[in-house]
């Protein structure tokens, strides 16, 4: 088994709903080696995507510990939480959320400027491109894209600087089967080729079985 | 990149961005025509003063550098400089307001063509009557005026055009002296007298001459005098720039200030997006503090643009009331104000722009 690359421990998150606390994460444990493609399932409202917003740098842990690398991000200030973003995280969610005013290519090309890369990716990304399908539409903004096709930008995006940590939020959540298909397959092959660690959301089983592994959430807690 | 993410949100939506130009142009044109017009009209009124072609000028004590009040001066005073030592001619000549800034001008015309060398008639020619009056070009193209025709809105009385004249000599009308004297209850008084030494060389002598024999009166070399003529020795005027300014810099601030939440609010998503691919506070604030200077830019562009249309226009509608000089050297001062009145407005949008919530935002529908 490989090193652990992500450690998880009584992870708690409480949301301040009004005058009411609404837990969100009620102690989670978890363990990810590097390399692995890691599924995480669960109902809606068990604690998935608060996870990884945790996990991903956007919201910081009510309790508990979360280690990447074996840096505590727990204790991460804000501006600490977003070179965390920027460096070591890359996020596909299940609206791509591209920019719509900039092009495929600019896509790509905003995440390595706001890292500070502002040179051309090497050129092996140039097969990651290849690989996706997406290399002659890159000049196109998404408006003109499939669906598909934006996801598989936005994947592209959320690696182009080589995260540690692909966290994938539903990524096949808006697409028909055919491009569902395509995209999980392209996750699993980027997992294969590159060792690209990956945690991916789901609510479709069969989506799950393109991972490694698989985790159940419910009502804040890990429980299979 | 920055650059190119800027300029896509700006044409993302080209209506907004054009007409929040627009009315960043406004306070820009504003503040350019107003210093036009009073550097314009300055200039315009010294080069009427030169075209006199006298050497000093004499006016009565308490007087502004624009305007003259009344007709103070006795015109026995005229007879007597023209006897003094140096004197080569001394011209007395009264100045009445008709309305606005314009004044209608009192002459000895023999007197004033030995002075100027005379005017240049394009129309018509000198007085040959008590009520005849001559106008100069722009006067009679603003009016649609001819030698021959007959005006009735100066000083509610009728006169004959004799002559239209060339600009640039005096005010823009002339009628006979006794005339205007009379009929602005000023008989035996005038306004104000130029003095044409024997020599330039005379020109101090004349002018001590003068201080000592008129104590009191405002003496000046024509030369001294049509330096004085700027916005700064004009009581007021450059403090209604300064609350043009102020308003420049208000509107600059309004607009942008709204044109920008709106943006921000429309692109709360995106802002979540950069958020998420690790943009800082900073970088988030550049873009929109950005996208304002840019708009700035373009804003003081389109105003200085506008201002060459103002002028245009002023010459075609109001070519003898109004003149108004192109100010090259507050362009940049106009860029400075609205690019003030932008980064201010864009603050606010940019700061909570810059402080979102990156989930929040992510969620925003």
């Amino acid at each position: 088994m490989s090193e652990l690359l992500i450690e998880v421990r009584g992870l708690q998150k409480i949301y301040r709903v009004g005058k009411v606390d609404v837990p969100a994460l009620r102690g989670v444990d978890l363990d990810v080696p590097a390399r692995e493609f890691l599924a995480i399932i669960g109902p809606s409202g068990s604690g998935k995507s608060t996870l990884f917003h945790i996990i991903g740098g956007l919201t910081p842990a009510t309790a508990g510990s979360v280690r990447i690398a074996g840096q505590d991000i727990s204790s991460l200030s804000d501006a600490g939480r977003t070179e965390l973003r920027k460096q070591k995280v890359g996020f596909v969610f299940q609206k791509f959320n591209l920019l719509p005013n900039l092009t495929a290519g600019d896509n790509i090309a905003i995440a390595r400027h706001i890292a500070g890369r502002d040179q051309k990716p090497e050129p092996e990304f140039e097969e990651v491109l290849k690989l996706l399908g997406i290399a002659a539409r890159l000049n196109h903004k998404p408006a003109a894209l499939s669906g598909g096709e934006q996801q598989r930008v936005a994947i592209a995006r959320a690696i182009v600087n080589h995260p540690a940590i692909l966290l994938a939020d539903e990524p096949t959540g808006n697409l028909d089967s055919e491009n569902s298909c395509a995209v999980l397959d392209v996750l699993r092959d980027l997992n294969r080729r590159l060792g690209q660690t990956i945690l991916m959301i789901t609510h479709n089983p069969e989506a799950a079985t393109f991972a490694h592994r698989t985790v159940y959430m419910r009502d804040g807690r890990i429980v299979a | 990149m920055t650059t190119r993410l800027v300029l896509a949100n700006l044409k993302h939506k080209p209506m907004r961005s054009l007409l929040s130009m627009f009315l960043i142009a406004v306070p820009v044109t504003l503040i350019l025509c107003l210093v036009g017009l009073s550097e314009g009209m300055l200039a315009d009124s010294a080069r009427r003063a030169r075209g006199i072609g006298a050497d000093i000028i004499i006016r009565p004590p308490k007087t502004s550098i624009l305007s003259l009040s009344g007709s103070p001066i006795p015109e026995k005073l005229v007879a007597a400089i023209d006897q003094k030592p140096h004197v080569a001619l001394a011209m007395g000549m009264m100045s009445f307001l008709v309305g606005g800034v314009s004044s209608v001008n009192g002459i000895d015309l023999p007197t004033f063509n030995k002075m100027s060398g005379g005017f240049r008639y394009l129309q018509g020619g000198p007085f040959r009557g008590p009520d005849d009056i001559i106008i100069d070009e722009y006067y009679a193209q603003q009016h649609n005026l001819h030698a021959g025709d007959t005006v009735t809105d100066i000083l509610n009385r009728p006169w004959h055009v004799c002559g239209v004249a060339e600009g640039g000599k005096l005010a823009r009308l002339a009628v006979p002296m006794p005339t205007l004297q009379d009929l602005t209850g000023n008989t035996g008084k005038v306004s104000q007298i130029f003095v044409k030494a024997d020599k330039p060389a005379d020109i101090p002598t004349v002018l001590a001459e003068m201080k000592e024999f008129l104590p009191g009166y405002n003496i000046y070399t024509m030369e001294e005098f049509t330096s004085l003529l700027t916005v700064e020795n004009v009581g007021g005027l450059n403090t209604f720039i300064h609350v043009m300014v102020g308003i420049g810099v208000v509107i600059g601030f309004a607009v942008v200030l709204l044109s920008m939440y709106m943006a921000v609010l429309q692109r709360t998503r995106e802002i979540g997006i950069l958020k998420s691919l690790g943009a800082s506070r900073w970088f988030i604030l550049k873009i929109i503090l950005a996208e304002a200077v840019v708009m700035g830019i373009g804003g003081t562009v389109v105003g200085i643009g506008l201002s060459f249309v103002a002028r245009a226009l002023i010459l075609t509608l109001y070519p003898s009331s109004l003149t108004q000089a192109i100010t090259p050297g507050w362009w940049p001062i106009a860029g400075v104000i609205s690019l003030v009145g932008v980064l201010l407005g864009a603050l606010y949008p940019g700061l909570s722009a810059a402080n979102q919530d990156p989930i929040e935002a992510l969620a925003y529908e």
